[in-house]
């Protein structure tokens, strides 16, 4: 395990590792042989052509294709060492730990309030005061407290569209996660908020450890540590081509399929 | 040219869709006037506390056939509601999507469609002879749920299915279990889609007559246990014009089924309205 300096921080720099990962949907292959190490407490940004596997390889940190009838995994991916597909670990407590943030916005169709309380609750916080405490707490981490505090009782339909990304954020934030995971957070949002949520993304920097999939060169570039760039192989399963930080990889790229790709020649 | 018959479709369809919903409503407003306007003057305190005299008479109130139906609803409610969701939740939620639960699911769709008449005689044959319930409310209830189950179960699980993916998602994502992601999210939010299952089966529990007649038999004494037959509004309605004269005592007691009806669903919206923000935790 290499420790490092990032964002004024020591950090792990294997807080997340994959290794040897293959994933599959049924007979066809998502993920060909991943090895990766992912940094905590720094963003990493996954870019590539679509359909390369980005999600799928999200989603499996947090164990949502654990859903998806006939997806296999082969390989491990490690968090803090341990491996999250091990028959002991249970799946609730790691999504707890490794929360996530969907390409559409998406609040439960209720209060802006029971929206953030909702999963400490069920986490077994039950006192009002406690949980007015984390909705606050949570929603002011979002930055999104100062637009919403006087009416946190209406519903979060109500929102704008870069208000629910926030909202979700929140959410995330309320159950207290290490890992943040964001599938393409601001692809549904315009410039403005998309900035909003960049910022605010440099600050969880901090104290979170962050992945974003985002189609996005600058903002992968504005805002990520590291990057990795992944590709379709013939057989059109997804691999890594290259990956590092993310000031050497817009830079200088050492592969030319990585070039081609983020110089907007390819994908 | 194109744009010009694009607007004349939209047009002809706008009327199409207008007509239906205008025809609907007079024929909604016509019935009910015509039976409200036909029966109310008969309804007086008198014919409400009075039981039915019986026999080809048609003389006395209907009390006891309304205490009779409301008891009925209520048992078949107990029984229908719960039973009702959870196959839904089961065929909707956990499930495997397998030959087996496609013939569970056939064979709810094809019991669904068979007519009333023939679960009144499974109904004689098990509750009311085997089980030896006799002609009783409980018969009669018994027979109403599986009866209605079918239509309580698919409109349940259409509900349930209406509820978008990515909510699901969301709570998931977040740590909860599958049991409290259906519990806290799926259910509370497919509450207005079961409020409409619930309705639906009322409506027609009140409306059944002979499946009734073979189970409940039509005893117009007052039940006082589960376990005595009875005669339900709708039945009462149904002897009142066929066997007797008293055209004037069906009309009423059509007039005081169809203000039953629309107060139990006033009061079902209600509940659900109530249930709803309880389970939000809004109240
Ligand atoms: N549930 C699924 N079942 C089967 N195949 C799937 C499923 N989800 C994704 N795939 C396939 O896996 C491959 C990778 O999909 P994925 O969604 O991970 O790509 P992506 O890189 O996120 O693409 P995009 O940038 O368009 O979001 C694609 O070929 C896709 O068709
Ligand atoms: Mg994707």
């Amino acid at each position: 395990m290499t420790e490092y300096n990032l964002n004024g921080q020591t950090c792990r720099g294997d807080k997340i590792k994959a290794k040897n990962l293959n994933f599959y949907y049924g007979s066809f292959q998502a993920l060909r042989d991943i090895n990766l190490d992912i940094p905590g407490c720094a963003i990493t940004a996954i870019i590539g052509p679509s359909g390369c596997g980005k999600s799928s390889f999200l989603r499996l940190l947090n164990r949502m294709n654990d859903l998806i009838y006939g997806s296999r995994i082969e390989g491990t991916i490690e968090l803090d060492g341990k491996n999250i597909f091990d028959k002991e670990v249970d799946v609730v407590d790691l999504r707890k730990n490794v929360g996530m943030v969907f390409q559409k916005p998406n609040p439960f169709p209720i209060s802006i309030f029971d929206n953030i309380a909702f999963g400490p609750k069920q986490h077994g916080k039950k006192s009002k005061i406690e949980l007015e405490e984390i909705v606050e707490n949570s929603l002011k981490k979002a930055a999104l407290w100062d637009e919403v505090k006087d009416k946190l009782g209406q519903s979060a339909l109500a929102l704008s569209g870069g208000q629910q990304q926030r909202l979700c954020i929140a959410r995330v934030l309320s159950v207290e996660p290490q890992v943040i995971l964001m599938d393409e957070p601001c692809s549904a949002l315009d410039p403005m908020a998309t900035l909003k949520i960049e910022d605010l993304m440099r600050t969880l920097a901090k104290n979170y450890t962050i992945i974003i999939v985002t189609h996005n060169m600058q903002q992968a570039a504005r805002v990520s540590d590291t990057t990795a760039f992944f590709m379709m192989e013939p057989d059109r399963a997804g691999s890594l081509v290259e990956y590092g930080l993310t000031s050497e990889i817009f830079t200088n790229p050492k592969d030319k399929r990585t070039e081609d790709y983020i110089t907007g020649r390819f994908g | 040219m194109l744009n010009v018959s694009a607007k004349q479709t939209q047009k002809l369809a706008m009327a199409g869709i207008w007509g239906g919903g205008v025809i609907t409503l007079l024929l909604l407003i016509v019935i009910i006037g015509y039976v409200l306007l036909q029966g109310l003057p008969g309804i007086n305190w008198e014919f409400l506390t009075t039981n039915p005299k019986g026999g080809l008479s048609g003389e006395g109130g209907i009390l006891s056939t309304v205490v009779s139906t409301l008891y009925l609803i209520g048992i078949t409610l107990v029984l229908l509601v719960p039973i009702g969701i959870g196959s839904a939740v089961y065929l909707s939620e956990y499930a495997p999507n397998n030959r087996l639960t496609r013939i569970i699911r056939y064979g709810i769709e094809t019991l669904a469609g068979i007519p009333s008449i023939i679960f009144g005689l499974f109904g004689y044959a098990l509750f009311v002879t085997v089980l030896s319930f006799n002609f009783s409310i409980l018969s009669g209830a018994l027979t109403l749920v599986c009866l209605l189950l079918p239509t309580m179960i698919t409109t349940t699980e259409e509900a349930l299915k209406a509820v978008s993916y990515s909510y699901r998602e969301a709570a998931l994502a977040l740590g909860t279990t599958k049991w409290q992601m259906i519990s806290r999210i799926v259910l509370p939010s497919a509450i207005p889609g079961i409020v409409t299952a619930v309705i639906l089966c009322i409506g027609r529990a009140i409306g059944e007559t002979a499946c009734l007649y073979v189970t409940m038999g039509g005893s117009a004494a007052m039940p006082s246990s589960l376990l005595e037959g009875g005669r339900t509004l709708s039945l009462h309605v149904f002897y009142l014009a066929m066997e007797t004269n008293a055209m004037d005592k069906a009309m009423a007691t059509a007039a005081v089924l169809i203000i039953i009806i629309i107060l139990i669903n006033a009061l079902t919206n209600l509940l659900a309205g109530r249930f709803q923000k309880r389970l939000k935790g809004i109240s």
